[in-house]
């Protein structure tokens, strides 16, 4: 604590929390949310939210009663929308334990004021993503049952386990599996505060059951940090991982644009880039509907601005990179696959992408940028769309043209497909919209350990502590 | 149903099985439960075409069909090979029979499980089946159990019976005194019963006249020996023994033949390991027909001009008599291809062979006569014989029939089958003629002849009905039921026995008691040995020394030939789908896409490329075609290597009256055929502006990519026949070692199932995709469906162009599953669904599969195919009948793909099993696709087996992997095609 | 009624009359963490050896303060890593090479390489239960009844006060002693806390 409180950086930093709040102030800030009536503008958004998420009930619905032919699947194009936005809502939820993890590890403070919804954003993020692995085979409670391994009646038979969609299965459950643990470990100690705050009876007994009791004792916060950090420890290598294997079903496969090594670290900066763009978009939202202006900073903001610069590049690197592969690799379907990527039938996906994932946050580079809401919001718009149009061009492009020309397609959705992908997002807006209107967003006791720094660092700037 | 069929066989008879069906069948509610079933004019809710009309398209029939397909025929009849009684439940029977169509018969063998025919096979001791079939053979047995086929006897549409309408026609026939109101008119027919009962309608009624007529007939042909030889010939071409073969605008491999055999001849002299000298095909065409496809030279012309170049090629080999002057001066390019071809003719004396199309006048057949013979021919690559029927002057005939009927001199028209109304020329206005006299139509389905008919019979099915054939060369062959009618229908023999006042009525009867006549003492043996082999020894026609007289002939066509007039012309074609409209409601034909332009479910105005340019068309634009005064109009379609102004028109589309499946799919084009452009005429072309989606399964994609312009290699190899030597000589060049991470699987023991595929005999003639959907139970998805990429096809015909676009070549490249030995939709599938058998095959779980199409995406050869909706949605019993019950019926959600027919396999297993536990021997299990190969492209068989025909097909030079450096291991190998071109034109 | 059955099964709070402590402790009620830790070290130093504080955010110091041994949470999630390594191997291994073997692609029926990403994934998830179920047990929790919750300030611990408590079970523990100890370390509120 001593070496922090005497750290440089934390007095030449702007504060992370500003406005000379107290202790008290944050908890009260932070719980009035959960407590208060929620603002005009939460109502409005569940008014857009909720009626997509019941879109996209509707469309699954119809879906499993007829058959994917409902959406443009095809042959050749086997995977069109539905693996494009799986992969597109998994790198969504990557920030949230990159940020609750990597950053924790890292001991960047800055994190604290964010990490709560971003790590429910991941949670929320796998819950979509999730969806189209299960029904995009048209009779889920087939995938369901036989993608683990489980012993069934019909055949005795069990899995391939070679086969990288069955690594993904592991990936993905657990990936969700350890960040709902990681996310709901956090908020004991919060819900411990709401529950002694409770004024009715109902809230002190969810909160309560909730909080397990918890007590903040010494002792308590002893093991609670270890496990804290070994979680930390342990999300950090998965969150690595789950990208590096749902990119495995690509690179693994025999089919040009698919079959490259560079897809792993291409596919985590990938996903890193998407995420911090969503949490992004989230935050000034929620910045804007709560006035969390002292908590969630220009600080916060900028910070992940130059994350998505970063990863924007390497990104962007990871595109020359393929076409100078396929053309160093003399490979004649790798230079033909690339080529058709960018001036092909699918040219304007190519482009958008490019405008999107590469030239969108260069931007960035200026401060102007990095510290205009509106701007960061409309390119952290952009970025999303860039990256949903990087995994369509990955998968669409490479399907449509491969090896016989005899069998070459063309693959165009459906309503069907549009629906559903607009209605995971009435899912996802739903289930945050709910979070931060019965969860603290915001993590009341890690807000007050940095604080607490601030205010012993600020003694220690007139003449130390005692 | 099928607990009903099983308990049929069970029960010892039928008849209690019957009994208790008929009371099901004769209570009220089930009647009007039939008749819901299909109310009148429901049809007109569906549009044509698409899938869902498939599917409700036998929604019709459910009662009447669940009744029937369990009987068996009441006369006796002995299958090919297994004795009935050696009849065991599950095993199918096979009967020899024969089919006819345009008076060409093939003889057939048809598998027939628990009573229902469900497979057709070629019968290998019939001289034109050989053992193989073609695709229109294949889909016939769909056609049997199609719903929309007429089931009713009516009387201008009311309700009636078969024995109200004898009454009528007994009472009717006192009327008719010495038949000079009398009209028949029928199909080709070769049935010598028929013939027997001509005669006798001839002396009972000696004014009335009987009218055979064809849409798609070799008249012509006749007429052209009739002018060279003074008699009408049928010629009989050898091409296994013709070394230079050269085909004016005749498709003797694809629809200008209507068997086995010209294919299974010219095939056995593709094959550069079998000693004899390749053959060279040239090939003069308007259309780029598969025929072209195959030939080593191809020259672009207009049907118009065929015969001037005949002439001209008669005067290049100086034929004496041929010095006349030539209209139109043939080209530079042309005169050069008639130098080396007329040179090569001649180097190939009496081991040449020159042969015309149909569509081509009787003087071009004269002439090609007066060639082959100039060229000692005659005797060797060609012999005659008389035909197998009575030739007529069809044209004429219908033309006479058509005063006739408008005179009001007609009382009686019979209709013995086909639909002339649609068909005949539009010299006249059929319909409401056919009205104007009391018309007798027995017809197969509710076609536009049926609504026009005072009396509509329901014509029983080839299948369900006696008769006899007779084959191109007169060889004889009884056609015996497999199947007692479904919906009551009769033969247009039986009806003939009715005109013919006989007592004896019954098909069996009939021709029984005539063959009994024919062959007197030991008939019944006779009889039997007939049945048993599906043909009748010592019936085939002896040939005929004839001598053609050239002078003459050169007289005809001095006087017949004009100058080609400059300009569009329009050419009728039969059509890969429908035919000329006899199988328009045939699902399976008109999703196999067509040999060359890959359409389905439509037909097109074909054009070449820059006709198309001159024209400003493209794809899909409809066209309005004017020709001998008439319009039609139809969408274009631009088809690589199409002769320039030349407008290539499929029969058989836009039926009106029609079951469910073909009710206006495509455009009619018969409108525009009179008798004076009956094949080919002048006509203009108009762009109307409108434009019509057509669907192909493949789109003009050749080996070359688009963007790069390079040509893609280890997909399709083509050799010179130079080239193939050097390489025969050094040897087949090996794969190039690829390193593993993981050891090789051992395959070195038991069977090891492979196959292979010679390219140079295949001429993607689609019967073994037929052959593979009627096996394997393959759906079908419709026009919709099939834009979308998910036609079902388990084998599929790729067609790749080469050279420049106006005047390319083709290859044809059969692909089906390849069997990878290391197959990379095996490592992906996460619940191991499709995995390897120890034989090799890459077999498929159906009931494992989840339906990630994962293995779809990782497959080079894309030849999975995915059930994206439940194809099998709502079929009806009848069409259930036509399932193969060795092969699942697969549901929504799974993958399906070729696996070798890996239930025939297993038959053949068990049955070595059960003779003694023998091995299986090789060429004993033979799959469909290479069954109904009537080019014997297909080779499949133990490749652990050093002499196994398959495994001395993969030694040979030309043997190689379909993108080996995948290192997939695929157990099908394609044998390159090789071309013999002549060194003079290359 | 509820109490006896209670008592019967002796949970915490119920525990029958004899066993009952009368007292929990003595709990004072600082200001600030640097408040706190000041008045842990003066109790160390007067001799109190079973003291808890309670404070809203883990207070650096505090426990080394309070003389707690190390967490031992770190061998039990290694434990349990390198079980759901070797489940991963066995489940792999058995299904595909012993209980249903099948030939995919021509490959061995069981290899390491196509292995490790499962075996990675198995023993994340498991020791990530471990951590957590672990720190659940170390901390008994769930556990909805503690002495604690009956001081009446105790909400503070939650927001910004920060609370030390001697024990009863402390060998020193005399509870006027130990109310006038903490306030002289400078207690806003000490209360004598009913167990």
């Amino acid at each position: 604590m001593a070496d922090l409180a005497l750290d440089p950086r934390m007095e030449l930093n702007p504060p992370l929390v500003r406005g000379g709040m107290t202790y008290t102030d944050v908890t009260a800030k932070i719980s009035s949310i959960v407590e208060g009536k929620p603002p005009k503008q939460w109502y409005i958004a569940m008014a857009f939210a909720v009626p997509l998420a019941l879109l996209l009930f509707a469309c699954l619905g119809y879906l499993v009663a007829t058959g994917i032919g409902v959406w443009g699947n095809n042959s050749p194009v086997g995977w069109g929308w539905d693996i494009t936005n799986f992969v597109w809502w998994i790198g969504i939820g990557h920030a949230g334990t990159l940020i609750s993890a990597i950053l924790f590890l890292f001991r960047q403070k800055w994190r604290t004021s964010i990490n709560r919804a971003a790590e429910a954003m991941t949670l929320f993020a796998v819950a979509c993503a999730a969806i189209y692995p299960l029904f995009h085979t048209g009779r889920p409670w087939r995938a369901a049952y036989w993608l683990f391994p489980l012993p069934n009646e019909l055949l005795h038979m069990w899995q391939n386990f070679r086969s990288p969609l069955m690594w993904d299965v592991f990936a993905v459950s657990t990936y969700g599996t350890v960040s709902a643990l990681f996310w709901f470990v956090g908020l004991i100690p919060d819900l411990a505060t709401l529950r002694d705050r409770a004024t009715t009876p109902l809230r002190k007994t969810i909160y309560g059951l909730l909080s397990l009791g918890w007590r903040g004792s010494a002792t308590q916060w002893r093991h609670y940090e270890l496990a804290y950090l070994l979680l930390a420890g342990l999300s950090t290598p998965l969150v690595l991982s789950v990208h590096s294997i749902v990119s495995f079903d690509f690179a693994t496969s025999l089919l040009p644009g698919w079959h490259t090594t560079i897809f792993p670290p291409y596919f985590v900066a990938g996903a890193v880039f998407s995420g911090f763009a969503m949490v992004v978009t989230l935050m000034t939202l929620a910045r804007w509907i709560y006035g969390l202006e002292n908590l969630i900073t220009m600080k916060h903001l900028e910070n992940m601005c130059k994350v998505m610069l970063a990863t924007g590049m390497i990104v962007g690197f990871a595109y020359g990179t393929e076409f100078f592969i396929a053309w160093y690799s003399a490979n004649q379907y790798e230079r033909f696959i690339f080529l058709n990527r960018a001036f092909g039938p699918y040219w304007w996906a190519y482009w958008s992408m490019i405008a999107c994932n590469v030239i969108a946050p260069q931007f960035f580079w200026f401060r102007k940028f990095r510290t205009s809401i509106p701007a960061m919001f409309i390119l952290s718009i952009f970025i999303n769309i860039g990256m949903w149009f990087e995994r369509f061009v990955i998968i669409a492009t490479s399907l449509h043209r491969d090896f016989l020309p005899s069998s070459w397609g063309y693959f165009k959705p459906t309503w069907v497909d549009i629906g559903t992908y607009a209605g995971t997002f009435g899912l996802f807006l739903t289930l945050f919209l709910l979070f931060l209107r019965y969860l603290p967003a915001i993590a009341i006791s890690e807000v007050k350990g940095v604080l607490h720094q601030q205010v012993s660092a600020g003694h220690a700037a007139h003449g130390g502590s005692h | 149903m099928n607990e009903l069929i099983q308990l049929n066989l069970s029960s010892l008879t039928g008849r209690k099985y019957w009994r208790s069906l008929n009371q099901l069948a004769d209570t009220p509610e089930f009647r009007q439960w039939v008749e819901r079933e299909f109310p009148e004019g429901a049809s007109e809710l569906l549009d044509s075409g698409s899938r869902r009309t498939l599917l409700k398209l036998m929604a019709a029939g459910f009662g009447l069909a669940g009744l029937t397909a369990c009987r068996r025929p009441v006369e006796k009849i002995l299958p090919l090979s297994k004795g009935v009684e050696g009849y065991v439940h599950g095993r199918p029977l096979h009967y020899a029979t024969a089919v006819e169509a345009c008076g060409v018969a093939t003889g057939l063998v048809v598998e027939c499980n628990d009573g229902r025919p469900t497979k057709v096979e070629g019968n290998p001791r019939h001289p034109y089946s050989l053992g193989a079939t073609n695709a229109f053979q294949q889909a016939m047995i769909l056609d049997l159990y199609d719903p929309d086929r007429a089931r009713q006897v009516q009387k201008q549409g009311v309700k009636s019976s078969w024995a109200d309408f004898e009454a009528w026609w007994l009472e009717q026939n006192t009327k008719l005194g010495d038949g000079s109101g009398l009209r028949i008119l029928s199909p080709r027919s070769t049935s010598p019963t028929l013939d027997a009962l001509k005669a006798e309608i001839a002396k009972k009624y000696p004014q009335s006249v009987w009218v055979e007529y064809e849409p798609v007939s070799f008249d012509r042909v006749l007429e052209g020996a009739r002018l060279a030889f003074g008699q009408p010939l049928q010629p009989h071409y050898r091409f296994d023994q013709a070394d230079v073969i050269v085909a004016l605008d005749c498709d003797f491999l694809g629809l200008d033949t209507l068997s086995a055999q010209p294919v299974r001849q010219f095939a056995s002299r593709r094959r550069p390991e079998e000693g004899r000298e390749l053959n060279r095909l040239y090939a003069v065409e308007a259309n780029f027909t598969v025929t072209g496809a195959m030939a080593d030279h191809r020259l672009r012309a207009r049907a118009s001009d065929i015969a001037a170049f005949a002439l001209a090629l008669a005067r290049e080999l100086n034929v004496t008599g041929a010095e006349l002057n030539i209209v139109n001066q043939p080209a530079a390019r042309e005169r050069k291809f008639l130098a080396a071809v007329a040179k090569d003719l001649l180097a190939h004396r009496g081991r040449s062979l020159v042969v015309a199309g149909p569509r081509q006048p009787a003087e071009v057949h004269a002439l090609v006569a007066v060639i082959n013979q100039a060229l000692g021919n005659t005797g060797q690559t060609v012999s005659y014989t008389r035909p197998p029927y009575q030739p007529s002057d069809s044209l004429a005939a219908v033309q006479k029939l058509a005063e006739d009927l408008a005179a009001g001199r007609v009382s009686t028209l019979f209709v013995l089958g086909g639909n002339p109304v649609f068909t005949l020329p539009a010299t006249a206005d059929w319909a409401p003629l056919f009205r104007k006299t009391t018309a007798v139509v027995l017809a197969a389905d509710e076609n536009e002849t049926w609504k026009a008919a005072a009396w509509q019979l329901p014509e029983a099915h080839p299948f369900e009905s006696w008769g006899d054939v007779r084959a191109l060369d007169g060889t004889a062959s009884i056609r015996q039921p497999q199947i007692q009618p479904l919906y009551g229908g009769r033969s247009a023999l039986e009806i003939a026995a009715l005109i013919a006042g006989r007592t004896e009525r019954r098909g069996h009867d009939l021709v029984r008691s005539f063959w009994a006549a024919q062959w007197g003492a030991g008939a019944e043996t006779k009889w039997k040995k007939a049945l048993y082999e599906g043909v009748i020894e010592g019936t085939a026609l002896p040939p005929v020394d004839a001598k053609a007289d050239a002078p003459r002939v050169f007289a005809a066509v001095q006087a017949a030939l004009k100058p080609a007039p400059p300009g569009v012309e329009a050419v009728f074609y039969p059509s890969w789908h429908a035919f000329d409209g006899r199988f328009a409601n045939n699902a399976w034909l008109h999703e196999t896409p067509d040999p060359m332009t890959k359409l389905v479910w439509d037909n097109a105005a074909l054009l070449s490329p820059a006709t198309a340019r001159r024209l400003g068309v493209k794809d899909g634009d409809v066209l309005e075609i004017t020709s001998g005064g008439r319009q039609a109009r139809c969408p274009a379609l631009v088809l690589p290597g199409h002769a320039d102004d030349s407008i290539s028109l499929q029969l058989g589309f836009g039926r009106s009256a029609c079951g469910r499946v073909g009710r206006s799919v495509g455009h009619r084009v018969e409108g525009l055929r009179a008798a004076s452009n009956f094949w080919f005429g002048p006509a203009e072309v108009r762009n109307t502006g409108a434009t019509y989606r057509l669907v192909t399964t493949q789109e003009h994609h050749t080996l070359v990519e688009p963007i790069t312009g390079l040509k893609r290699h280890n997909i399709v190899e083509e050799f010179t026949l130079g080239e193939y030597r050097h390489r025969a000589e050094h040897g087949k060049h090996e794969p190039h070692p690829a390193t593993d991470l993981f050891p090789e699987f051992d395959y070195s023991k038991g069977y090891q199932w492979a196959m292979a595929i010679d390219l140079s005999a295949c001429i993607g003639c689609n019967a073994c995709m037929v052959a593979c959907t009627a096996e394997n139970n393959i759906p079908v998805v419709g026009k919709d469906q099939v834009s979308k990429g998910r036609e079902m096809h388990w084998i599929r015909l790729d067609r790749y162009f080469s050279g420049e676009e106006d005047d390319p070549q083709a290859v044809m490249q059969p692909m089906a599953c390849v069997q990878c030995e290391k197959a990379p939709c095996e490592s992906v599938c996460p619940v191991a669904a499709t995995a390897h058998s120890p034989e090799g095959i890459n077999e498929m779980a159906y009931n494992r599969c989840v339906g990630t199409r994962y293995c779809l995406n990782n497959c080079p050869y894309k030849v999975r195919r995915f059930n994206f909706l439940n194809w099998n949605k709502d079929v009806p019993e009848i069409r259930k009948m036509v399932f193969n019950p060795d092969v699942t019926v697969r549901m929504r959600g799974v993958m399906e793909k070729c696996n070798y027919c890996v239930q025939r396999i297993e038959e053949k297993r068990s049955q070595a099993k059960a003779e003694g536990r023998r091995p299986i021997r090789d060429g004993e299990i033979v799959t469909a696709c290479q069954q109904a190969c009537p080019a014997d492209a297909i080779v499949f068989g133990n490749i652990n087996d050093p002499e196994s025909r398959v495994s001395k097909l993969k030694r040979q030079a030309r043997d190689y992997s379909v993108l080996e450096e995948l290192n997939t291991r695929p157990r099908t190998s394609y044998l390159a095609r090789v071309r013999n071109p002549n060194p003079e034109l290359v | 009624m509820l109490e006896a059955v209670l008592s019967k099964l002796g949970l915490p709070g119920y525990e029958p009359e004899a066993a009952r402590q009368k007292f929990y402790g003595v709990i004072a009620d600082f200001d600030t963490p640097e408040d706190l830790l000041r008045a842990i070290r003066t109790a160390r130093a007067a001799g109190y050896t079973r003291m808890e504080a309670f404070s809203p955010f883990p207070i650096h110091g505090a426990d080394e303060a309070l003389g707690a041994p190390r967490s031992p949470l770190g061998r039990i999630v290694i434990v349990f890593a390198l079980l759901g390594l070797a489940a991963a191997v066995l489940l792999q291994w058995w299904t595909g090479a012993v209980d249903y073997k099948l030939i995919i692609a021509g490959k061995p029926l069981f290899a390491l390489e196509p292995s490790v990403p499962i075996m990675f994934e198995l023993a994340v998830l498991l020791s990530a239960f471990a951590a957590v179920l672990g720190m659940f047990h170390l901390n008994r929790i769930p556990t909805y009844y503690h002495p604690f919750f009956n001081y009446s300030r105790h909400p503070g611990a939650s927001n910004d006060r920060f609370l030390l408590a001697i024990e009863a079970q402390d060998p020193k523990f005399q509870p006027e002693e130990a109310v006038r100890f903490l306030e002289s370390c400078g207690s806003r509120h000490t209360e004598v806390v009913e167990a």
